[in-house]
């Protein structure tokens, strides 16, 4: 890593405060990688991940009875650097947050007209084509930076006692620093391609994490399938990026927005160059039709789910979006497929996570479905609306996953302490845990409650805000003007916010559903098992506090001017303003959407209801009493056998797509172009072709000095006749 | 007379092509070359008196070139009848491939 060059940007505000270090932001997980990786090669000698025979102890299995198979029924076995890991890993996390913090305060002390950019190095200098590898430090970015540099500590900490005991602890800290220090490249990379780096960096650490037990097959086909899945997503982004600098000329984000401002509004280049991005943002964070491989990625550990699948990655698109906010509010009609496909992939997702059973599968769709509510806002040109949803997002969710982690950590201690092999995730098999496990139980409720959107929760405020500006934007904005496929925007607007109402009611109804069945009721885990749940040690149940508080007061970010007794209003509003505040007002025609005080009410108060309403019916329908344990449950039927099965989109999938590329790759490729063509044509085509002229040639040399004779006269006339005649 | 000198060259040379082209006989194929060659001779001979002693001086290069080719050609002859019992090239394509 080099030292940054003074750059000509060395006047801009921030270039004498601690922010000229912003460097050093992603140099520290870096380091942490470098560390930890070194340890886990180190200590690779003898153990593989979670290998039933790794990290064995032959003793203790020789003293037990029994026919239990001895999957993931290991003696504790501490890696030997576990202790220098636990201190490496999540430490560099804090000193980046710590620094970004330093960087965040170092902003708010200053007038920042342009954002604070960095060059590094000139990284491609190719003809027109000019890039440099710079930081670009803005309002958006701290944002995100903040996210990922806290959220990630928080959820580093927490690994640190989940994955304690397994064999590849170094391992799992390195891949998770790597992640930590291409998220904060992708959030801090000043163009496109950079931004790109960190996006496939990202989707790397994801494939590596899915993957982490790798040596059971399901595990390493759900990070084979998300890493194939995103490639399609990484296509779009990457001929955006052509396009852009084919029509642009530029590919920092400066240039591409300035560019883009005078491209023709709602121009064939904008919104292609937009559906491309998305495309990639599809891919990335998990939205119809590229969402299948974010479920399965819950192979994973369940940190890696909270913090990549759930808190920070699967966000990048919605990032994208709003970084090239510009460029969108230049393509009404890009915008409105955005905006309807996050409606859609809200609502479908929500309708999924109604029947799922496995605790973390509910909390995937409905990750899915909130992807889909960020999408609806960056869609609807309300990017500072999509940037709180993920940040509050990223609080509640984290904290959902990290408690279902905590819960999952119980039961599967309960089980190994009497050898039993069940589901740990299946909340058939859990129940009435409120009682083992209170700390959780609270903060997973507030965390529950948040997502559903009661007030002053802070999921009521950003997902009420999102609400909000799709029913502001049905009149007078360039949305309502354009239209889809022959659809009026306001139309399309109106169904999406009809969508969003229904997901809402959803989203209370299967949360209610899930505290319900994991936390309430009776115990169904057995009664050899119960005596040995119980809560999670503090390095894990302290980070779920914090998120708790944050679940709690994340909403006070940008509160509502109708809520304004209860706080400031629209800090997030102003502080964002500088990086999409144009773009936005390009969208509202000028003008800030304006409602009535009357119909603001009125659709808080639609909103609320919806959200009461979920959890009112989940709590009188559902009868956690009833339900047995996963061993015993007789298969659904209709509709909750489509749902559960999640409406066979993998299957469509496997028969559509995967098997056709399958047999056209066999038949075609393999058997016809590559046996038959290359091996055929080329490699023993050529072989054969030179042995039959060299055949031909031999039946020349007859041996006969008569014929060779002969042949000398022909050739001596020839020419004699060619020189005389010509 | 060079005129009549060169045809007579012309149709010894063409003789000596039709023999070695026709006949089977190594000896005889021998003697049609060396009748080519003598052929060359004369013209060469003949030509000398348009361009100067040149052609007549070749000649005597290419006699003795002959009679050295001569004393080799025969002994060839005489190995292959040695080995084969014949003279006939037909029966003689040890040189094919």
């Amino acid at each position: 890593m080099m030292i940054p060059a003074m750059t000509p940007e060395g006047a801009h505000p921030l270039a004498t405060t601690v922010a000229r270090l912003v460097w050093l932001l992603p140099l520290l997980p870096l380091l942490g990688f470098l560390i930890n990786g070194t340890l886990a090669m180190l200590g690779v000698a003898k153990v593989g991940p979670a290998d039933p025979s790794a990290g064995h102890d032959e003793h203790a299995h020789a003293a037990h009875t029994g026919g239990h198979d001895d999957h993931a029924h290991h003696a504790p076995t501490r890696h030997k650097f576990a202790g220098i890991v636990s201190l490496i890993g999540p430490g560099v996390l804090i000193a980046a947050f710590g620094l970004a913090v330093a960087c965040f305060l170092a902003m708010r002390g200053v007038e920042m007209e342009h954002p604070y950019i960095v060059t590094l190095y000139q990284w491609m200098p190719v003809g027109d084509l000019n890039l440099a590898a710079t930081f670009q430090l803005d309002q958006l970015s701290m944002v995100m930076v903040l996210v990922v540099t806290g959220v990630g500590t928080l959820i580093h900490v927490f690994s640190v006692g989940y994955m304690q005991e397994d064999p590849g602890y170094p391992r799992y800290f390195a891949y998770l620093n790597l992640f930590i220090f291409f998220m904060l490249i992708l959030v801090l990379g000043g163009n496109y391609p950079l931004l790109f780096v960190g996006w496939e960096g990202v989707g790397l650490c994801s494939y590596l994490l899915i993957g982490f037990w790798f040596s059971e097959k399901a595990n390493a086909d759900a990070g084979k399938k998300a890493f194939i899945v995103n490639r399609i997503g990484d296509f779009g982004f990457l001929v955006a990026m052509f396009l852009m600098f084919a029509n642009l000329g530029a590919l920092d984000f400066g240039n591409v927005a300035a560019k883009a401002a005078e491209l023709p509004m709602g121009g064939v280049m904008a919104t292609t160059i937009c559906l491309f991005l998305f495309l990639g943002c599809a891919g990335k964070s998990a939205q119809i039709p590229l969402y299948v491989w974010l479920p399965d990625a819950m192979a994973g550990p369940t940190p890696v789910s909270a913090l990549i699948h759930a808190a920070t990655m699967v966000t990048a698109g919605v990032y994208l979006i709003a970084r090239s906010a510009t460029l969108f509010s230049m393509a009404p009609t890009a915008q409105l497929v955005v905006a309807l496909v996050g409606g859609l992939t809200a609502f479908f997702a929500a309708t999924i996570g109604l029947k799922q059973w496995d605790i973390k599968k509910v909390l995937a769709y409905s990750t899915v479905s909130q992807l889909g509510y960020m999408f609806v806002a960056v869609g609807v040109g309300a990017y500072v609306a999509g940037i709180f949803h993920l940040v509050t997002h990223a609080f509640f969710k984290a904290l959902l996953f990290l408690g279902s982690g905590s819960v999952i950590y119980a039961m599967h201690a309960a089980y190994h302490a009497t050898h039993k092999h069940d589901d740990a995730q299946d909340m058939r098999n859990m129940g009435g845990l409120r009682k083992f496990m209170p700390v959780t139980f609270y903060l997973m409720w507030i965390a529950t409650l948040a997502i559903a959107g009661i007030p002053f929760f802070s999921g009521f405020f950003s997902k009420d805000e999102i609400l909000g500006s799709v029913f502001a934007r049905a009149h007078g904005s360039t949305l309502a003007d354009a239209s889809l496929l022959g659809v009026p925007g306001g139309t399309i607007l109106m169904l999406i916010y009809g969508l969003g109402l229904a997901s809402a009611l959803m989203t209370a109804i299967y949360m209610t559903r899930m505290m319900l069945y994991t936390f309430h009721g009776p115990n169904r885990t057995g009664e050899a098992e119960r005596p040995h749940l119980a809560e999670a040690p503090w390095i894990m149940t302290g980070p779920l506090v914090v998120l708790g508080a944050l679940s709690l007061v994340g909403g006070w970010l940008n509160v509502p001017a109708l809520l304004g007794a209860i706080g400031p209003v629209g800090v997030l509003d102003h502080w964002l303003e500088p990086v999409v505040g144009e773009a936005a007002l390009r969208t509202t025609l000028g003008a800030a959407p304006h409602m009535t005080h009357e119909t603001e009410l009125m659709l808080v108060g639609v909103a609320i209801a919806i959200a009461t309403a979920g959890i009112a019916f989940a709590v009188w329908r559902l009868k956690p009493a009833a339900l047995v344990a996963k061993k015993d449950a007789v298969a659904p039927q209709g509709i909750d056998r489509i749902l559960e099965n999640k409406y066979f989109v993998d299957e469509g999938y496997d028969k559509g797509i995967v098997q056709p590329t399958l047999d056209v790759s066999r038949v075609v490729l393999w058997k016809g172009l590559d046996t038959g063509i290359i091996d055929g044509l080329f490699v023993n085509g050529s072989a054969l072709l030179a042995r039959a002229i060299g055949w031909m040639g031999s039946q020349l040399q007859t041996g006969q000095v008569g014929t060779y004779a002969w042949v000398l006269l022909i050739g001596v006339i020839t020419l004699l006749g060619a020189f005389t005649f010509r | 007379m060079l005129v009549e000198a060169l045809a007579l060259s012309a149709v010894l040379f063409t003789i000596g092509v039709i023999g070695v082209l026709t006949r089977r006989n190594a000896i005889i194929i021998f003697m049609c070359v060396e009748l080519m060659l003598n052929a060359v001779n004369l013209s060469f001979v003949a030509l000398s008196t348009l361009h100067g002693a040149t052609g007549q001086v070749f000649v005597v290069f290419t006699m003795t070139v002959a009679a050295a080719e001569a004393a080799v050609g025969l002994a060839i002859i005489i190995a292959i009848f040695r080995h084969t019992q014949t003279v006939n090239l037909q029966n003689i394509n040890i040189l094919k491939g």
